[in-house]
């Protein structure tokens, strides 16, 4: 019960983080800002990578393995596309 | 590596995240911002895998690479148009990963046998139910953007009966993956309900709504990767994830915000379905619209001095951005101001036209949001609207039966000659007529986009 409240804890907290940093993105932005958060929300990966590589059974194993890939698909290809948008914003 | 030091690093990462996230508060800092969260996925992931419990890399560096590889090439390759698609794919593999992820994670449980708690059954369950909905929904957004399902909304008799149907169902497996998390069957049960949810909850929703939908999926992505942390107990998932829930959610106010409309309208109002008829077309056209030529409206762009483009989803249909940058360059250098007016849902995301333009090198100062340039209009010479319609229709502010009344609009009426871009008087999204084509100050160009621009360029350059 103890981990579940401190788990509740950064969640919340985190979330007003969130909008507070969010709410300050100029509109112009907000394409890239959601290929960017977009690939930050990859971070499922972290947990792909242990679920893969523990090797606990065959499934569990398979299961790794697939998520290994959409998640660095999602990581990958977000980080990198946002990048590339952002590079094209320019002043006069 | 001990569990200290990486939950240290992990903590390095999340704080990475927020510094990197703060970073897109400007488009100067922002490449940097990006990088950051780069940086501070790198670490995590460098991190986990010196995990003591990791006995095998083979699996986990061909992921990797399998997925590196498409991600970059997707990256490369996309072009800027069809960005909404490329984002709604990537919530939508984020949304599987957490599915998948979840469902490992209950396995293994089940065959370490050290017994399962309610907060990680439940967490397991919402992983299940978010990540479902948020991958299904997501590739029906994806199919709708790039064309390979209809882009309408789908209506059929019975349909909230059906999604509510659908929708219990997935709350009652849910809670037998919480009470019961032994009977792995009704996990994937869960999943594939979740799935058809995703579904059912995308494909009634019409294709200028998915500025709103794509930003909930946005926000479901982050949630669903939030409630693996609470799976897996780590708390750089949570505080991520957390992040791109928040974002996502604001992203969808302000779509809201922008159209007017509740988000319970957006996602069951099923808009866009089918004509509403709250005026005859025939009444607010008939013999009003006045069609002028590219040498007329060239005569017209010679002389003014304030120029004002309001662009729509049209333009990125027909690829017109890079033109309407040589039409501004061209008259800005015959010493005329050119601004761009963003209406806030213009396109298929937040953002969108912002994107286009800036790949056409038009410098972000001259992209101007709703309230700046509003009070701007009254004292421009030529407005010129391409591949926009509802957010220009001033109906919006006059008729409270109509579909998109009280949605905020652009007031391109209000300035002194207003010219449309447009292949027909067909209706937009809302399918309602729009005045401002009859209007006395307005001249309809009836073309494509890209070619219409051209001709335009073509006689600004003969007039002088």
């Amino acid at each position: 019960m103890e981990i579940l409240v401190t788990a509740l804890t950064i969640f919340v907290l985190a979330i007003f983080v969130g909008f507070e940093v969010i709410t300050k993105v100029p509109p112009t932005l907000h394409t890239p800002l959601m290929s960017g958060s977009n690939a930050i929300s990859g971070i499922t990966l972290v947990g792909a990578i242990l679920s893969s590589g523990t090797q606990h059974t065959t499934l569990t194993t398979a299961l790794g393995f697939a998520a290994v890939v959409f998640a660095t698909i999602n990581v990958v290809g977000g980080f990198l596309v946002t990048n590339r948008m952002l590079a094209m914003f320019k002043r006069k | 590596m001990p569990p200290v030091l990486i939950n240290f690093a992990y903590l390095v990462a999340s704080a990475l995240f927020i510094v990197g996230l703060k970073g897109m508060s400007h488009p100067r800092t922002a490449v940097r911002g990006n990088a950051l969260g780069a940086a501070g996925m790198f670490i995590a992931v460098v991190v986990t895998m010196l995990d003591r419990n990791i006995i095998s890399y083979e699996m986990i560096f061909a992921g990797l690479v399998l997925g590196s590889a498409i991600g970059a090439i997707l990256a490369v390759r996309i072009q800027m148009t069809a960005m909404p698609q490329m984002v709604a794919l990537l919530n939508g593999f984020g949304g599987a990963a957490s599915v998948l992820v979840a469902g490992a994670a209950l396995v293994e449980a089940q065959v370490a046998g050290h017994g399962f708690t309610y907060q990680m059954t439940v967490a397991t369950a919402l992983s299940a139910l978010i990540g479902g909905v948020t991958f299904f929904g997501s590739l029906v957004a994806f199919g709708k953007l790039q064309d390979l399902i209809t882009g309408n909304a789908v209506v059929f008799p019975g349909q909230h009966l059906l999604n509510a149907l659908v929708l219990l169902g997935s709350i009652a497996l849910a809670a037998g993956v919480a009470i019961q998390p032994e009977s792995i069957e009704i996990y994937w049960a869960l999943v594939a309900v979740a799935c058809v949810l995703g579904v059912l909850a995308t494909i009634g929703i019409g294709g200028a709504d998915m500025p709103v939908v794509i930003s909930l999926l946005n926000s479901y992505s982050g949630l669903a990767a939030s409630a693996t942390g609470f799976v897996l107990q780590n708390n750089m998932l949570i505080i991520a994830g957390s992040l791109v829930g928040a974002s996502g959610i604001i992203l969808t106010q302000i779509m809201c915000k922008a159209m007017n409309r509740s988000l319970a309208n957006v996602l069951f109002g099923g808009l866009g379905a089918a004509p509403v008829s709250s005026a005859k077309a025939d009444d607010v056209y008939g013999g009003k619209v006045k069609s002028a030529t590219a040498e007329e409206i060239g005569m017209l762009l010679e002389s003014a001095r304030r120029v004002i483009i309001v662009p729509g989803y049209g333009m990125a249909v027909s690829q017109a951005q890079h033109a309407v940058r040589t039409l501004a360059r061209l008259l800005e250098a015959k010493g005329a101001e050119v601004l761009y007016a963003v209406h806030p849902v213009a396109g298929r995301m937040p953002g969108h036209m912002n994107v286009l333009l800036a790949e056409a090198d038009v410098p972000y100062d001259a992209l101007k949001e709703m309230d700046e340039i509003n009070p701007m209009f009254p004292q421009s010479d030529v407005s010129i609207v391409i591949g926009a319609n509802d957010v220009v229709n001033p109906v919006a502010r006059t008729d409270p039966q109509s579909p998109i009344a009280g949605m905020p609009i652009l007031d391109v009426d209000k300035s002194r000659t207003v010219v449309v871009i447009k292949r027909s008087l067909s209706p937009g999204f809302a399918g309602i007529p729009n005045p401002l084509f009859a209007a006395d100050n307005t001249l309809m160009f009836f073309s494509d986009g890209q070619k219409a621009v051209n001709d335009l360029i073509a006689a600004v350059k003969e007039a002088s």
